[in-house]
């Protein structure tokens, strides 16, 4: 079988933009993109023009997906415009047509039985949680949330996201909004007040380290959605690796583009910037 | 319609044809896998596979990558499960697709290169052998074989004398030497059929916030439009010097025009490497533009086109 299975290329209409908070909330005409997309899947977009100095497609990861309603399918993107890749989507105006590929890379795992699911979002990572929440919901399952960012205008939080989850909870390092500090200093009061079964999170590595850590010691499964610099999103470029146990527990260094960006937290080897673990498959130490 | 003429877009390496110059650059297209999504690998006039390895490399650390002004910076390190589980895995795929391959090897000694030459004999669908001698992503940067011409012809004639039968044989070459001419002459003369220039430009960048370089591996190969001067440089000097040699032209290939310059500077073909990962679908669209430029401006075969620049 091949390789993303499930991608497409295809110039895609931009629907509406608007700005909310420090991002921009983005809807793309993508049509049977959208069939297929799952909640963790991403897609890659061409940045800059045909003229453009930016070689490299930039990976964004999906905030909704619909197959049907008046546009036909339909992608939405939470776009925070960090770079110049970033800005340059977040300054497309409707109608304007951008160079698509997707829906990219493995989906979260949703369990079968209805069970207690806590998301874990930071900044704009919470954005694929909304998705997910609404499927969870749709299984019966029981869904809290906590999101949480350095500030009160980088929590991603739209109305219609908090209809599909059973609590919502708000941290701010600055105190600007909810409890004053991270996501992990609720995690384990919420754990078992909810008596969480799965934990999901996105956000930056440093984050879901820390709330791996967290999901270890309570015994809880945790899946995330990893972040690391891609330049393809389709798994040729190898530049997105990271260290991940394989079934037999030997540790290889794995694109998060097609291995991921939803992996088993436990299965990662958590601060290995810079550096290749001992022990990983191929290396020399 | 008597008058219209097929247009033929062969081109040949070593002993062998092949129906289209678009060919994939070696570590820009996965296994294969990847992009067969996208296009059938049949449409390519043949895949390069990533330069592989005697045994199985983790590569380097990450951060791998650093996108630059019209290019890019890679340290991988050449990723990669090895020759043994590449042949069992990558190759019956490859052949089943009908795609046409070219392996890329490298090696760390002189009698590594020979291992993966004798490891390769007997495969259907092989079409020809890359020698990567120039790879920057290696431990012993010092020692790239392409920076020295005996290391060079050492490499080259211990592949010729252990692969056997007359698979063609391209010698990828570093732009990173003072006379790439000598080094393409010496290696010529050790057996290889053809030459791949360029490989990246060893570069660097330094992240201002963190004060230290971007990659872990310190410095990176840069690839992308940002070279392609150089390789049009590169391929003209040496087609110059060995007009006769099939030249493998590579370095910020993104459009039809970009591979038509090669062309004229002597490339008799083209792989796509940086574009792919910009757009999965760029090898064809490089091909479907480079026959369209090539037929409005009058040439009837791709042979013709070679080369002439030189006037």
């Amino acid at each position: 079988m091949n390789i993303n299975p499930r991608a497409i290329q295809k110039s895609v209409e931009v629907l509406s933009n608007k700005k909310v908070g420090s991002y921009h909330h983005m809807v793309f005409s993508v049509g049977e993109m959208a069939l297929h997309a799952k909640p963790g899947n991403f897609v890659a977009i061409a940045v800059g023009g045909e003229s453009s100095a930016m070689v490299l497609r930039r990976a964004f990861a999906i905030y909704r997906a619909s197959d049907r309603g008046n546009f036909g399918g339909t992608i939405e993107l939470v776009v925070a415009a960090h770079g110049s890749g970033s800005r340059w989507l977040s300054e497309r105006a409707i109608h304007d047509r951008v160079d698509m590929v997707g829906p990219l890379g493995t989906s979260f795992g949703i369990p079968t039985e209805p069970v207690s699911a806590l998301l874990v979002g930071g900044g704009y990572g919470s954005a694929p949680l909304f998705g997910l929440a609404e499927v969870l919901k749709q299984r019966g399952c029981r869904v809290d949330i906590v999101l949480g960012a350095s500030n009160a205008n980088k929590i991603y939080a739209p109305l219609e996201g908090k209809r599909s989850v059973n609590t919502m909870t708000l941290t701010t390092e600055d105190g600007g909004a909810g409890v004053k500090g991270r996501v992990t200093d609720v995690l384990p009061q919420l754990i078992e007040k909810h008596k969480t079964e799965i934990i999901y999170s996105c956000g930056p590595m440093a984050m879901l380290e820390a709330v791996d850590e967290i999901a270890q010691r309570s015994q809880v499964i945790h899946q995330c959605a990893v972040e690391e610099s891609m330049a393809c999103g389709i798994g040729v470029c190898m530049t997105c690796v990271i260290p991940l146990k394989d079934e037999a527990g030997s540790i290889r260094m794995q694109r998060s583009c097609i291995e991921g960006p939803v992996v088993d937290g436990s299965k990662v080897i958590w601060g290995s910037n810079r550096k290749i673990p001992p022990g990983t498959w191929g290396s020399s130490s | 319609m008597s008058e219209f003429k097929a247009f033929d877009f062969r081109t040949k390496f070593g002993s062998r044809y092949f129906p289209s110059p678009i060919f994939t650059a070696s570590g820009c297209a996965g296994s294969g896998k990847e992009l067969a999504q996208f296009f059938d690998l049949d449409e390519l006039g043949a895949v390069v596979t990533k330069s592989i390895a005697v045994k199985p490399r983790s590569g380097r650390a990450t951060p791998r990558m650093a996108e630059t002004p019209s290019g890019m910076l890679n340290s991988i390190g050449l990723q990669g499960p090895g020759i043994d589980q590449f042949l069992a895995n990558d190759i019956p795929w490859l052949q089943s697709k009908g795609a046409r391959v070219i392996v890329s090897i490298s090696g760390e000694t002189v009698e590594e290169y020979a291992t993966l030459a004798r490891k390769l004999r007997g495969i259907n669908a092989l079409f020809g052998i890359e020698v990567n001698i120039s790879c920057p992503n290696v431990e012993n940067r010092g020692l790239v074989f392409a920076c020295d011409p005996i290391a060079s012809r050492a490499v080259i004639e211990a592949v010729r004398r252990n692969i056997g039968g007359d698979y063609p044989i391209i010698a990828k070459l570093s732009p990173d030497v003072t006379d790439i001419v000598s080094i393409a002459k010496e290696v010529v003369s050790a057996g290889a059929d053809g030459l791949a220039l360029i490989n990246t430009i060893l570069g660097m960048v330094i992240d201002i916030d963190a004060v230290r370089p971007k990659l872990a591996g310190i410095t990176g190969g840069l690839s992308g439009p940002a070279i392609r001067p150089v390789a049009v440089r590169a391929i003209f000097q040496v087609h110059a010097a060995l007009p006769n040699v099939p030249i493998l032209g590579m370095g910020g290939v993104a459009t039809g025009r970009d591979a038509l310059e090669m062309i004229f500077a002597g490339a008799s073909g083209i792989s796509i490497g940086t574009a792919t990962f910009g757009n999965p679908t760029a090898a064809i669209k490089v091909k479907e533009e480079l026959l369209g430029l090539l037929q409005s401006k009058g040439f009837n075969s791709l042979q013709e086109a070679i080369g002439i620049a030189h006037g």
